[in-house]
């Protein structure tokens, strides 16, 4: 137990490592996968095949192998990225932007046509429309899912330590190495920084996600 | 895109241009894909190395490299699924029903138990089995995915009892049905045929996290992809890489097929109705765990 | 017996590494010794496993000249013989042999659950492990060393590596050297060291810290690209582990590491598989603590 507290500041720069690549990638993921939503939803058929084509392979390529890419297949290609948080950031941002696209795809379908209709019928212009009626609804359905998406990335972030990122689980490893006989404790530490992040964020999703249901 | 709130029915006129603007990003992007191509063929990834699945070096056979992949690394990430997935489920199962317990201890601490599976990532619980618990790969590999996929699944059969019409409770109490006779009789057998594309496709989670098993030297496809090249050598990366991406996305997007030809037969058996539909969207918008690894 | 026969080309395959001609027979036949349960005081490690007709022995899976698995499923490399050694002069052929791959950070509970009997996986004998394993050996003494590029100038040594990226593998022990002896030197770890050579050939690291004898074999296969400098600066003797306590069992080990070591049979194992790449060493003295 001791030796736990003896490895707080080792636990508390790793949390701050997956905290960063969390959060990193979470606004990145956000912003790709709007753009990508966007490609969905587009009037240019050879943009909706293009981000449906993306969001599939994203989808059911483990995470493992998008790591792999980034950080080994792609410099062979001849595009050398530095190691470390670079290529964990651009692998979980791809990822996870597959899953942001499909939340709010579906956060924009589900806003029924009757609304976008009796807009235009009292007379509001497409973009009076979108930013007034369409948005503010899809905008509501959206951010539960959403924000279980970024609470699965920060979880994924996990999967960086098999490839030279030192984050909390990795740190959890070395720290497991060091102190062979409170293996038990570190892990432990190390699932407590998580439940830190992930555990507030999942009563905030429930909460948003009972309002949303209620005012409909 | 006739129908989307996000635009008007295009007339003639839009849809020609519509038409030649999607050819034009369409030829960009074609050709986008054939200067990448082109770089890796200059950089010499298509060179010798393929042979490595028709001739490899270091006195290995084709059929040695083949059989590794597909019956060994493939047969060990379906061996630790297809073993996992029912565990899971019936784990789910108990902390799904004892969730909706009266008793207040009962249903606070599964819904504890599951907040805690959810909120910690596979790969920590994998590291708990094999260097706390001192389970073998296989076995820590197994425990992981159980453990996270039970949280998850407990999840989805919540919200489909949350989206089942309350008169189901209620015509089952008044036929004089005991609760928990209600919820085996009448709901579950409702909600499980109603979950079951978001159940299959929970599925290919557990099957991607599977690959997590090479962090922790579960022989699964991953690892096996990566003791080949240890082998033959890392100029082998890239062949071998393919060809593992390829083996997964053909599993999963199998599984994918399945769950919405199962979705579809059952919204035209009329089992799943358009307003429960509506519901479960909003209960489970995209799934949650479908956002795992 | 077609399995056998293609572990023996494979390994043939492997001792031919870096010589041109293929009809090398770098064969090792490590026939099991005429003996029985019997022979064994009753009871003991030994006369279960006898009985039995087999051994579970953890390797690693993914060390060159150590312990390396092909597609085919069969290992090879020093430590692998070493293993083979062992189950032989307990009656038990190879065939009786269940590899299984041990990783760094999962050998020492591997042995305490008992999932495997012994463990020979270029295992760095140390007093931290040793208070939850034992080890007989060691029966060899690496060190660690550097891997650099060949155009690397600035690095000659560990003292240089202050602000350069050195890549190992996760939770082994020169990870754990790097961290605690040159905390100015950027540790970055991957799963294998394999995955260390891209990145080093890229110029994403600055070199590749472990054993000299795991980094002999990839300048063997890469001499145009990589070279090792430096001296050891560790010393790394191998040992076998077993569960602690079972004193008879280390016993054994270690007087059949000496009988190997007298009759030619550890040089024939060594020259089989990292001889071929580095010269047949001195044997390490075992050390019965």
């Amino acid at each position: 137990m001791d030796s736990v507290i003896e490895a707080l500041p080792k636990f508390w720069d790793g949390f701050t490592t997956t905290l960063f690549l969390a959060v990193v990638s979470g606004v990145l993921s956000l912003v790709f996968g709007t753009i990508l939503a966007t490609f969905r939803v587009s009037p240019l058929k050879s943009l909706r095949i293009v981000g449906a084509t993306l969001v599939e392979i994203g989808r059911n390529t483990p995470l493992t192998l998008v790591f792999i890419f980034f950080v080994f297949i792609l410099p062979s290609m001849g595009y050398i990225l530095p190691l470390g948080r670079v290529p964990a950031i651009i692998a979980l941002t791809v990822y996870t932007s597959a899953f942001v696209c499909e939340a709010v795809r579906s956060g924009i379908n589900s806003v029924n046509v009757g609304q976008a209709e009796a807009a235009r019928a009292i007379g509001l212009g497409s973009n009076q429309t979108l930013s007034l009626v369409v948005l503010p609804q899809a905008l509501r359905t959206v951010v539960p899912p959403l924000i279980n998406v970024l609470i699965a990335l920060t979880k994924n972030t996990s999967v960086a330590a098999g490839f030279a990122v030192v984050e909390l689980t990795a740190t959890g490893r070395g720290l497991a190495r060091d102190y062979p006989p409170d293996v038990i404790w570190m892990l432990l530490g190390v699932a407590f920084f998580y439940l830190v992040i992930t555990i507030p964020s999942g009563t905030l999703a429930g909460y948003i996600e009972r309002k949303v249901v209620f005012s409909r | 895109m006739s129908g989307s709130v996000l635009y008007d029915a295009p007339g003639p006129r839009t849809r020609r241009i519509e038409r030649i603007a999607s050819i034009v990003v369409g030829l960009l992007l074609v050709a986008l894909l054939v200067w990448v191509i082109k770089g890796m063929i200059d950089r010499g990834l298509f060179d010798a190395r393929w042979e490595v699945f028709t001739d490899p070096p270091k006195g290995q056979t084709a059929a040695d490299v083949w059989r590794s992949l597909v019956v060994i690394g493939l047969g060990a990430t379906l061996r630790a699924a297809v073993l996992a997935a029912p565990l899971a489920f019936v784990l789910a199962l108990v902390l799904a029903v004892l969730r909706t317990s009266k008793v207040r201890l009962v249903s606070g601490l599964a819904t504890a138990v599951i907040e805690l599976l959810r909120g910690v990532p596979v790969l920590l619980m994998m590291l708990f089995g094999l260097l706390a618990f001192g389970l073998t790969a296989y076995e820590a590999v197994v425990l992981g995915l159980v453990l996270y996929n039970a949280a998850i699944v407990a999840e989805i059969i919540r919200a489909g009892l949350a989206a089942l019409p309350k008169g189901q409770l209620e015509a089952g109490t008044a036929v004089g049905l005991t609760r928990w006779q209600t919820l085996r009789i009448v709901q579950l057998p409702q909600v499980l045929r109603l979950m079951l594309p978001s159940l299959i496709s929970q599925f290919v989670v557990l099957l991607k996290d599977s690959s997590l098993g090479f962090i922790v030297g579960y022989p699964e496809l991953l690892r096996t992809m990566q003791l080949n090249y240890s082998f033959f050598g890392d100029q082998y990366r890239f062949p071998l890489f393919v060809v593992t991406l390829a083996l997964y996305l053909g599993v999963n997007f199998a599984l994918t097929r399945v769950a919405i030809i199962v979705d579809r037969r059952l919204a035209a058996r009329g089992q799943k109705p358009e307003q429960l539909e509506i519901n479960t969207e909003i209960a489970i918008p995209t799934n949650p765990g479908r956002t795992s690894v | 017996m077609r399995r056998r026969s293609t572990g023996l080309v494979a390994l043939a395959a492997v001792a031919a590494l870096t010589l041109s001609a293929c009809g090398d027979d770098g064969e090792t036949t490590t026939e099991p010794a005429d003996v029985e349960a019997a022979d064994f005081p009753e009871g003991s490690t030994m006369a279960e496993l006898a009985d039995a007709g087999s051994i579970t022995i953890g390797t690693k899976f993914d060390q060159p000249l150590f312990g390396l698995v092909g597609p085919d499923g069969n290992p090879v490399g020093f430590d692998v013989e070493i293993g083979k050694l062992i189950a032989a002069e307990l009656g038990i052929a190879e065939d009786g042999i269940n590899w299984v791959e041990t990783v760094s950070a999962n050998r020492e509970t591997f042995i305490k659950e008992g999932q495997v009997d012994i463990v020979v996986a270029t295992y760095t004998i140390n007093d931290e492990r040793k208070q939850e394993v034992d080890f007989a050996g060691p029966y060899y003494v690496a060190g660690q060393s550097l891997l650099v590029r060949t155009d690397e100038t600035e690095i000659n040594g560990p003292d240089d590596l202050a602000g350069k990226k050195v890549c190992s593998v996760d939770g082994s022990t020169p990870a754990g050297n790097i961290e605690q002896n040159y905390p100015d030197a950027e540790l970055v770890t991957f799963g294998a060291y394999t995955d260390c050579l891209d990145p080093l050939r890229n110029g994403q690291v600055d070199a590749v810290s472990t054993d000299n004898v795991i980094l002999a074999g990839y300048v063997a296969e890469s001499p145009e690209d990589f070279q090792i400098v430096g001296d050891l600066f560790t010393e790394e003797p191998y040992g076998i582990g077993l569960t602690k306590g079972d004193d008879d069992f280390r016993t054994f080990i270690n007087d059949t590491l000496e009988a190997a070591y007298e009759d030619g049979r550890w040089a024939t194992a060594w020259e089989a598989t990292a001889g071929e790449v580095l010269d047949t060493p001195e044997p390490a003295a075992v050390d019965r603590y």
